[in-house]
């Protein structure tokens, strides 16, 4: 009797998840109508959840006053501020973290302390010591960007292969030389990985410190109309912070390709 | 240029790896270290090129670097050791930017580096496009832009494949007919060490001691006649006769902690 012969089935498909370009954009629609529809047949109360397009009218509206531009330029103002310094400080006390032995030792347990207090419950604080002001604020973002800046600096530098740094000894590069071709490059994977992070925070904490204490911002903005009950002028302050995040994720995109473009 | 080690010792904290090493690498040769694993050639090597201070003894290097010897003792690493982000050129440029060159010369080491190693076409290459052996190639074309007095040469075949590891060997054969650098080479191959080398150090399992210095009669691209090899049998015997039982020891060693 012949054998029997069958095919071999295949089993090494799977764990590959990939990225089709057009489907994020197709839900994305097909939520979106869904809303407008409930909106539009009034299965939802629009004081509750307004439609798409009136929190689009509503923020045409405040974009034709001027009103939203005061607001997002204030916003702007103090993520852009607070970021910068904060992640210059960061960059500082991480990268000597990396480098030198006695940065280590002081800032390691620093860092471990005050890394996971929250920095917004320490605004009231800051605006006892800095006043109401920009200065509290631009603090309070700054303080949220520094501490995780320092531990991507200096995990970044850990993470530099220590055979690159004996080959550069081996050809007596100088210790600044050393630190400049041969440690920053190295670390800036982790480096950039790190400033997805904060700028993503430095946006919460810009929002949360002007709902506690401003006149103009994105916090500002939402925090008002939602004690007016105005849902769609709210959720259209959303929708503004929500667009700040994607362009602030495909600006570190941008950063990471020219900074990165060799991995 | 001469380097000597007297009496090295070193200890990996309580772990004694090289003991009372006393070793001269005579101007021009090429000397291979070879040992079972755990021995401490690459600890030796380190000592020797001035990246580990050994808990004891002393090197000391006799004579002067040729003038125009940027880097007297220079390093050929085993895992190649190329900065990712830098391209093939940028690679070997790296090594000659802290000197005082004009930029036509360091162009001109470049260059002259990157023909000596067959890879005047890959030079805006990134690494991650090379394979094994290119990889190595650059290691060996950023060694000999700054003209070194010694090359350290630490096992620099063993993360090739077969064929590749042929190809390197032919260069380092014509590189050392050609030009006579002396050179330190740790391998674990004593077929490596018997195409290349003018003398065979050989060392004892952990803690390393040199255990007999055996000299090669035969000059460098003249071993591979009917003659030679008979000869580099022999050898081959006797040196793996010294170090077979050290292997053995060395292995157990390693199974049973």
């Amino acid at each position: 009797m012949a054998e029997a012969v069958r095919e071999l089935k295949f089993r090494g498909g799977g764990f590959a998840p990939g990225r089709k370009r057009w489907t994020a954009l197709v839900f994305f629609a097909l939520v979106l109508g869904i809303w407008q529809l409930a909106g539009s047949r009034g299965w939802v109360s629009p004081l509750f959840l307004p439609s798409p397009l009136a929190i689009f009218e509503a923020l045409r509206a405040e974009a034709i006053s001027g009103n939203l531009w005061i607001h997002l330029t204030a916003s702007l103002q103090r993520i852009g501020l607070g970021w910068v310094l904060g992640t210059l400080a960061g960059l500082a006390l991480g990268l000597a973290m990396g480098l030198f032995t006695l940065a280590r030792s002081v800032g390691l347990p620093l860092v471990s302390a005050f890394f996971p207090i929250p920095k917004i419950a320490l605004l009231p604080l800051f605006i006892l010591w800095f006043g109401i002001g920009e200065a509290s604020k631009l603090v309070t973002i700054g303080m949220g960007v520094f501490f995780p800046t320092v531990v991507a600096a200096y995990s970044g530098v850990d993470t530099v292969p220590r055979n690159l740094v004996r080959m550069a000894q081996s050809f007596s590069l100088p210790y600044s030389a050393i630190v400049w071709k041969v440690v920053l490059p190295g670390a800036m994977a982790t480096i950039v990985a790190g400033f997805r992070i904060t700028v993503s925070l430095a946006l919460i904490l810009v929002v949360a410190a002007e709902m506690i204490g401003a006149e103009y911002g994105l916090g500002a903005f939402i925090i008002s109309a939602g004690h007016l009950m105005m849902t769609d002028r709210l959720l259209g302050g959303v929708v503004c912070l929500s667009i700040l995040g994607l362009l602030a994720g495909t600006g570190i995109t941008l950063l990471e390709r020219r900074l990165l473009h060799w991995r | 240029m001469q380097v000597i080690a007297e009496a090295i010792g070193h200890d990996y904290g309580p772990l004694p790896v090289l003991e009372n090493v006393d070793l001269a690498v005579r101007e021009g040769e090429v000397l291979a270290i070879i040992g079972p694993s755990g021995c401490g050639k690459s600890t030796l090597l380190s000592i020797l090129g001035g990246l580990l201070q050994p808990s004891r003894g002393r090197v000391l290097l006799k004579g002067q670097p040729q003038a125009d010897c940027l880097n007297p003792l220079t390093f050929v690493f085993q895992d190649f050791a190329l900065l990712p982000w830098r391209s093939v050129a940028g690679n070997v440029e790296l090594v000659l930017e802290h000197h005082r060159l004009g930029s036509a010369e360091r162009r001109r080491r470049v260059a002259d580096a990157l023909a000596r190693t067959g890879l005047s076409d890959f030079a805006a290459a990134l690494p991650k496009q090379l394979s094994g052996g290119m990889r190595q190639r650059v290691g060996i074309a950023r060694a000999l832009a700054v003209r070194p007095a010694v090359l350290l040469l630490d096992e620099p075949l063993s993360a090739l494949d077969a064929q590749t590891r042929e190809l390197l060997l032919e260069d380092f054969e014509s590189l050392w007919v050609r030009e006579r650098t002396t050179a330190i080479y740790v391998t674990h191959n004593l077929s490596e060490a018997l195409r290349l080398a003018d003398r065979v150090a050989v060392f004892s399992r952990r803690p390393g001691r040199l255990k007999e210095l055996v000299e090669i009669p035969l000059p460098r691209g003249q071993r591979s006649g009917a003659q030679a090899q008979v000869e580099l049998a022999a050898l081959h015997d006797r040196l793996w006769g010294l170090i077979r039982a050290e292997a053995q020891s060395a292995v157990t060693e390693l199974e049973h902690g």
